[in-house]
């Protein structure tokens, strides 16, 4: 039953989501590419995607993945997934905010949990590094590959925007152009 | 019908918000603020404030987080559900649409061109964000310990990220409690 599926898988990645925006990204790969879902590819193609639309990035992946899978119902199931463990928590939260805030037992999780969220991220990127570098797997053959230079120049010149604070939007955008041009260059 | 007045404002409010902040997460902070804050005075600055500091330590989407906590302190559950619904809608049904035409368009090879650039450009994206979390996380052996053995865990070990969290949790839970029993002594 994908309908129960998608609504499960997407309620454990929103209840263990700790922190915003790629917090997510971890579980999504543990449990989308797991299942078979998705692959890299198509996961890192949507965060550019998500990235040019509005909304939050769970939201937008939990909608996409839903209708990929299982069409508007999938998507809802996907959707409803992701949101109702913080919609249930924050309630619960809102209710006893004193006590909440007081509590040693959340500040001692969340100082294991703030650099764990860091680490973590940390092996996603590395996981999709390894997809947008070398597609084909790891031997010595791809240091002859162009395909393989093309894609390091290209994340230089978008670290270099991205930490001068260019929009997310246009270094997409510009990374598209420059991904037409070497592929018909080349091709 | 005053009250229905009300969520129904909530509702709008936060259907804007989801409609007009990009990335999402901490994006969408000084938009809630403006709106709630300045525009309807629902609540004060402090309660942004409260209502950050609750996101960061809650599981979900910030978005989520915010749009229940605010809709909750002004009109009761159903305030919280109209601040959702309302985050929720516009996000949903765009990527809804969208979702075809990236069907529609997958195979044409200038697409797939430009989506090989993009990945690139993407990978940029995530090393910059991770830069400004490693940034924003708190520092100290422990916290450097804590991230080094994720990493290398989750990266080179096939050990479910989810166990990582728990455990992470856990182990947090314990060295503060007894750091504390320590200071206390």
């Amino acid at each position: 039953m994908i309908f129960l599926e998608l609504f499960l898988t997407f309620l454990k990645i929103g209840a263990f989501t700790f922190g915003g925006g790629y917090a997510m990204l971890p579980l999504i790969q543990e449990e989308v590419l797991a299942k078979g879902w998705a692959s890299e590819e198509a996961i890192i193609n949507f965060i550019a995607v998500s990235e040019s639309t509005p909304g939050p990035f769970a939201i937008n992946m939990a909608t996409y993945i839903g209708a990929e899978m299982g069409g508007l119902f999938g998507s809802f199931c996907a959707t409803l997934g992701v949101v109702l463990p913080s919609f249930v928590i924050i309630l619960i939260v809102a209710k006893c905010y004193d006590k909440f805030k007081e509590s040693k037992v959340v500040r001692g999780c969340m100082s294991g949990l703030k650099p764990a969220v860091v680490g973590l991220i940390g092996a996603a990127i590395l996981s999709v590094a390894v997809t947008v570098l070398i597609p084909s797997g790891f031997s010595l053959a791809i240091f002859s590959q162009i395909s393989l230079y093309v894609s390091l120049a290209i994340l230089a010149i978008g670290l270099v925007l991205a930490f001068k604070k260019v929009h997310p939007i246009i270094i997409i955008c510009i990374s598209a152009v420059l991904g037409i041009a070497s592929g018909y260059i080349l091709n | 019908m005053k009250k229905l007045k009300k969520l129904l404002s909530i509702f709008w409010v936060f259907f804007r918000i989801g409609a007009f902040t990009f990335g999402g997460g901490y994006a969408m902070i000084p938009l809630i603020q403006k709106e709630t804050v300045e525009n309807k005075k629902w609540i004060t600055d402090d309660d942004i404030l409260e209502i950050v500091a609750i996101a960061e330590s809650t599981p979900g989407p910030i978005a989520i987080n915010a749009s229940t906590f605010v809709g909750y302190r002004v009109a009761g559950f159903w305030g919280a559900f109209f601040g959702t619904l309302g985050t929720v809608i516009p996000s949903f049904t765009i990527i809804f649409l969208i979702s075809f035409v990236l069907r529609e368009f997958q195979d044409i090879k200038a697409v797939q061109y430009a989506f090989s650039g993009i990945r690139a450009g993407v990978l940029a994206l995530l090393i910059k964000a991770l830069i400004t979390m490693y940034k924003k996380a708190p520092k100290g052996l422990v916290s450097y310990i804590v991230m080094a053995a994720s990493f290398i865990i989750v990266g080179f070990f096939d050990i479910n990220v989810l166990y990582v969290i728990i455990f992470c949790a856990v182990f947090g839970l314990v060295t503060s409690l007894l750091a504390e029993r320590r200071a206390g002594k």
